[in-house]
């Protein structure tokens, strides 16, 4: 592990200037991730910030919806959460362990790194860690790969929970950097592969995220979030999918779905909202979703499954959202 | 870098720490304290739990610096002199160690849910401990340890 330097930033203001002064330096929050990044060598950072000081920490209910401090802890217990957002609360709750829930925040979650093997194991090339190098995974074991959005150069897949969860509620993050603040939706947030895998989402150099805010809408409160894995606990999604439904005397007057696991980003299923808005929610309908969601998938030698299990999960989703 | 946080109830301070270390590395070996395992230093398996600032976290995944000024407890300072812990005397009664090394991390993950719950059911033992792999047990003798333990401290 190469040297660098460690310092805690005590303003917003002076984490934004301490990162963009420098090339080599990075954010450091709950460092469930970034600390494993740098022991493993995915990053090699001349200098960690540490934001962990900074009043970032609040969730707060007001007239526009929920605001999440970009350092909140264990969001997912929090009872307005639970009660308004539980397509996020659920999410939360699938993540990782208890040990790593209670030291991680939504900031760094929404930009943790790719759990792609290939990634991962520095010893393999990889166009997102080393641009040029090439992509293992394309020719290796995929799996657990992209079956949406991927390229030539990378077909990782995007771990985070919750950024499908966010995705299906039109959320939003605000950031501050160094050119100022900005809103961006979560699901904008993230760039496809393309050509340039390594550049992996829209923030520039040192714009930090501060806040996710979840606007009030009419299906927020009816969704839920199914999450698909080789075992129970830790593991991250083969496949997710976050619902949101609004269902007015028995027609779906508007919804949201959102697919984990199978795509460089929350992958919104657009296709798949477009069979259920303005018919009958009923089995018919979520089926017709179930194959809407598939559109345009390509599978890699080892994901094929997934396009089914992509099917099979919106149905069920849609499912067991209906009762609540 | 100096570190200053407080272990077990001592302030405690050390010289000469990398930032890049972690602070299952500055417990270990840096202040004496082998009883929070290293296994695969990643978080998954929980075996380096302790309690910073009063929850569980694996220690890890925690930077040293990060720990600047904080509480940590480990399990060694779970005991009161000889007298161990309940939920310690409960892992020993109940067959609930084997080869030892998750124990350290499902005791303190253990003691935080008991806390937190008296009683709890097992689906909560099963969901408090999810971050805590046993790859010998088979996991039935550590959820007897933990019913025994919640036991005696409901009733104590």
């Amino acid at each position: 592990m190469k040297p660098f330097a460690y310092t805690r930033a005590h303003t917003v203001w002076d984490a934004v200037a301490a990162v963009s002064a420098e090339p080599g330096a990075r954010y450091l929050a709950g460092g469930t991730e970034m600390v494993n990044l740098v022991r493993e060598g995915q990053e090699s950072p001349d200098r960690l910030v540490d934001i962990g000081d900074l009043p970032l920490t609040e969730v707060r209910v007001h007239g526009r919806g929920v605001r999440i401090g970009a350092l909140a802890k264990r969001v997912h217990e929090h009872p307005e959460v639970r009660r308004r957002l539980p397509v996020l609360a659920e999410a939360g709750l699938s993540a990782a362990s208890p040990q790593v829930r209670n030291v991680a925040t939504p900031g760094g979650n929404l930009l943790q790194r790719t759990r792609c093997h290939y990634f991962r194991d520095v010893r393999f090339p990889c166009n997102r860690r080393e641009p040029g190098t090439g992509c293992a995974a394309l020719r290796g074991v995929n799996r657990n790969n992209a079956i949406f959005g991927g390229s030539e150069h990378c077909v990782a897949v995007h771990p985070s929970d919750i950024a499908v969860a966010l995705t299906a509620l039109d959320a939003v993050v605000h950031t501050h950097g160094p050119a100022g603040e900005r809103v961006i939706p979560v699901e904008e947030l993230y760039r496809l592969p393309g050509d340039e895998p390594n550049r992996e989402t829209v923030l520039d150099h040192g714009e930090l995220i501060v806040a996710i805010d979840v606007p009030p809408t009419p299906f927020a409160a009816r969704s839920h979030y199914l999450k698909l894995r080789d075992r129970a606990s830790f593991a991250f999604a083969l496949v997710s999918v976050a619902v949101a439904l609004d269902v007015r005397a028995g027609v779906t007057h508007d919804v949201r779905i959102a697919l984990g696991g199978v795509a460089p980003r929350p992958w919104r299923a657009r296709a798949a909202e477009d069979a259920l808005r303005g018919r009958r929610f009923d089995d018919d309908a979520r089926a017709a979703a179930g194959e809407a969601a598939t559109t345009g998938a390509k599978p890699l030698p080892h994901n094929e499954f997934k396009v089914e299990l992509v099917r099979r999960a919106v149905v069920r989703a849609l499912s067991e959202v209906e009762g609540r | 870098m100096r570190l200053r946080c407080e272990v077990n109830g001592e302030s405690r301070e050390v010289d000469d720490v990398w930032p890049g270390e972690s602070l299952l590395y500055v417990l270990r070996e840096r202040m004496g304290l082998p009883g929070s395992k290293n296994a695969c230093e990643q978080g998954e398996c929980g075996s380096c739990t302790v309690y910073l600032d009063g929850v569980p976290v694996c220690s890890c995944l925690v930077a040293a610096g990060q720990a600047e000024g904080h509480e940590v407890t480990t399990v060694e300072g779970l005991a009161e002199g000889e007298q161990l812990d309940p939920v310690q005397q409960a892992f020993v009664e109940k067959g609930a160690v084997q080869c030892g090394f998750c124990t350290p991390g499902l005791i303190v993950a253990t003691h935080d849910l008991l806390e937190r719950r008296e009683r709890p059911s097992d689906p909560e033992i099963r969901e408090a401990l999810a971050g805590n792999l046993c790859r010998c047990t088979g996991y039935e003798k550590i959820l007897d340890a933990v019913r025994l333990a919640a036991d005696r401290k409901a009733v104590s």
